[in-house]
């Protein structure tokens, strides 16, 4: 009669884990970037903390590339909960540091939002980090704890991991050091969807089908947008297709996909043969080890 | 549909990568592209066979070195379950992160070479899950395919098993021979070891019962912090939020708040955002008083009627897990749920042999690894129970003071 369903058990798991962040930190930040990872953390700490605010703000590091639709549905979630947004962009830091634009056909900055995530995590001195990534996503990501340190250059150093015991989080750490938590590092992306589902939560337009202008380039449907140079030769068509991911324009790709309504995404997620990143990032492809490399550099 | 949490042991060629790889790929858990990714790195393997450990092993050093150096987690479910792998380094040199990984595991399955039997790494691994209290066991007696399947082989081994378990009080052991490799009596029952039979191991882990593992008779809720919205329409609202880690609370019931020892009465409970008249564990609440008392994080609500243990002196099995060794004198933060004082290691007892579980005399110092018995003081008193019986609120980590870093696990006695 006492027994919790698996949304349940990940639910409190996860409120949990928020909950350490507000008993141990300081200035901690919610890193939010109106995908569907970042939106189910969001109500998950809507019911850590309501009635109260949240102890920490959103944060979005916003590479200039992102879709339309996940900027909108950023900024109107924030103000509907009413909860402080700070918005920190890749072109600025570009401009400021110097950076070099990545060229190319795909020209993506998902590495240069490594500068502005630890300018801005100086900035405002935020001594931990929440985000969305899941283990199950990437086999870096596997290793990783769910209180990660990080030295004071936002590295990752997957040897020198703290153990982690029983439910007890240690979010000691020196100044300057930050720590990313993950709250939902045991959730899988049917879980997620499942508890989109349950939760009745909103999400962007662009993860249900719609049409859009992409371009088939080495089996992956990439948007049409003012971040991608065509070629002629290019094949550029009109698709119904969705998303299972939100990152850049540049290097997110679409599905081909019917599915207008989350029971129609639930299915087509149960039946699939391709994982997540695999069928829909092309910036895990750059090597075998393309995630660790980007998180011992600082990324999330 | 619940959670089972386990975790895989044996020595270092017994198989528990192929194993992983095995249950992941026989439940259609993994995807084309990852299948694709690790034929690409299948070195020197026989056409058409693939390496499945490669799937466990996430880090660069780790596909270089060929082993596993941290516990990776991996996910799969099937109708019945979901089901979470802590895939834990074999390698003694790594007892800490089996440690790490076992102490939030319901389940472990420890591998057994068929060619071998048990050896000194089943024993050591077989100690360990006794001494954090794993309640259930799987034997995978692996490699069957190289006995010709003999069921005398498997016989035996159950035998001498059986027996260190018994020495160990290990209780619900299941034996199953399994060849990971060719992935019989895995998810599905194996057609060439005909005279077993019992379930294949999924099967298993789809069926043990882990819900009676949590403990809905000592109630114990540890502060995480307080919600005091202090606007105009919430004026009065202070509430307790944590996770009840064991036991139920009822509206109205009459509750302690340790150290401190004031009582009061729970006047409304909170689970997500809505009201209700009782909450049970592992649920994340919030808990309102109907007395104004000062309460903060670190302090423990129970019930008034079953109280824990609240102490300054506290002895504990430690798994010490820093390369810089512990010696007793030194000063550490100790930190029980969300409680965290300040603690000395007054005295080491005596260490055990993880291999024979026997007592040596106690050690100058603790070094990365060691198990010992301990005796530690804190700076204020510490609300607690002993591991043994209610694990939730007797599991503690000492972090160093100055690096910050958890150096030690401990289970107090």
């Amino acid at each position: 009669m006492y027994e919790l369903d698996y949304l349940d058990q990940l639910e409190s798991e996860a409120i949990h884990i928020f909950r350490e962040v507000a008993g141990q930190f300081e200035r901690p930040a919610l890193l939010f970037s109106g995908g569907k990872d970042s939106i189910t953390l969001v109500h998950l700490a809507l019911k850590a903390f309501r009635p109260g605010k949240f102890p920490f703000p959103l944060v979005h590091i916003d590479t200039g590339h992102n879709f339309p639709e996940a900027l909108a549905f950023r900024d109107q979630l924030a103000a509907q909960i009413d909860e402080k947004l700070i918005v920190r962009n890749v072109g600025d830091t570009i401009k400021a540091k110097g950076l070099t634009e990545p060229k190319g056909k795909f020209a993506s900055r998902n590495a240069l939002q490594t500068f502005t995530l630890l300018d801005t995590i100086e900035e405002f001195e935020f001594d931990a980090c929440i985000g969305g990534a899941r283990r199950d996503e990437e086999k870096a990501r596997a290793k990783e704890r769910i209180f990660s340190v990080r030295d004071e250059f936002g590295q990752w150093d997957p040897k020198r991991q703290r153990p982690e015991l029983w439910n007890t989080y240690n979010g000691k750490i020196s100044k300057g050091e930050n720590v990313r938590v993950f709250p939902i590092s045991n959730w899988t992306e049917l879980d997620i969807w499942n508890y989109i589902r349950r939760e009745n939560i909103e999400l962007p337009s662009i993860y249900f089908a719609h049409e859009r202008e992409v371009l088939q380039h080495e089996g992956q449907l990439v948007a049409i947008s003012d971040f991608i140079t065509l070629e002629p030769g290019d094949s550029v068509v009109t698709k119904t297709v969705r998303y299972r991911t939100v990152g850049d324009m540049t290097c997110t790709a679409a599905v081909e996909s019917a599915a207008s309504d989350i029971d129609g995404i639930i299915k087509e997620i149960i039946a699939t043969k391709t994982s997540e990143r695999g069928e829909t990032r092309i910036d895990d492809r750059v090597s075998e080890a393309a995630m660790e490399d980007r998180k011992k550099n600082g990324y999330f | 549909m619940d959670i089972l949490r386990f975790i895989t042991a044996g020595s270092v060629d017994d198989g528990k990568s192929t194993l992983i790889g095995r249950l992941l790929y026989d439940s259609k858990s993994i995807m084309i592209d990852q299948l694709e990714a690790i034929e690409k790195q299948t070195k020197n393997k026989e056409e058409g066979e693939i390496d499945l450990a490669l799937l466990t092993d996430g880090l660069r050093a780790e596909r270089e070195q060929g082993i596993t150096i941290d516990v990776a987690y991996k996910y799969f479910s099937t109708p019945k379950r979901k089901f979470i792998i802590a895939d834990a380094p074999g390698h003694i040199q790594y007892t800490r992160n089996m440690v790490t990984g076992a102490s939030n595991a319901n389940l472990i399955i420890i591998l057994i070479d068929a060619r071998t039997g048990v050896v000194e790494q089943t024993r050591r691994h077989s100690i360990i899950a006794s001494l954090l209290g794993l309640r259930h066991v799987v034997v995978a007696v692996n490699k069957m395919d190289l006995v010709d399947n003999s069921q005398d082989v498997f016989n035996n081994i159950v035998i001498d098993y059986a027996n260190l378990a018994k020495s160990l009080g290990l209780e619900d052991v299941t034996y199953i021979p399994i060849s990971a490799l060719k992935g019989d009596n895995i998810v599905d029952k194996s057609t060439d070891i005909t005279w077993y039979e019992g379930p294949a191991l999924l099967d298993v882990l789809e069926n043990v019962q882990v819900q009676h593992d949590i403990d809905l008779q000592h109630a114990r809720f540890p502060v995480q912090y307080v919600i005091r919205p202090q606007t105009e329409n919430l004026h009065d609202y202070r509430g307790y939020a944590g996770k009840l880690v064991s036991g139920v609370y009822k509206k109205g019931d009459t509750v302690t708040v340790l150290p401190s020892g004031i009582t009061s009465t729970i006047s409304a409970i909170e689970v997500t955002g809505k009201e209700v008249e009782e909450a049970f564990a592992p649920q994340s609440i919030i808990l309102h008083l109907a007395d104004d008392i000062d309460i903060s994080r670190g302090d423990v609500i129970v019930k008034s009627n079953d109280l824990p243990q609240v102490e300054q002196e506290l002895e504990v099995l430690l798994c010490w897990m820093d390369s810089k060794p512990l010696a007793a004198g030194k000063k550490y933060l100790l930190q029980l749920n969300s409680a965290v004082v300040k603690s000395v290691v007054k005295e080491i007892e005596y260490k055990i042999d993880v291999n024979t579980l026997e007592r040596l005399p106690a050690p100058e110092q603790a070094g990365l690894n060691d198990i010992v018995k301990a005796v530690i003081k804190t700076a204020r008193p510490l609300v607690f129970d002993q591991y043994k019986k209610l694990k939730v609120n007797g599991g503690a980590i000492l972090i160093d003071e100055t690096s910050h870093v958890t150096v030690g696990a401990c289970m107090i006695q």
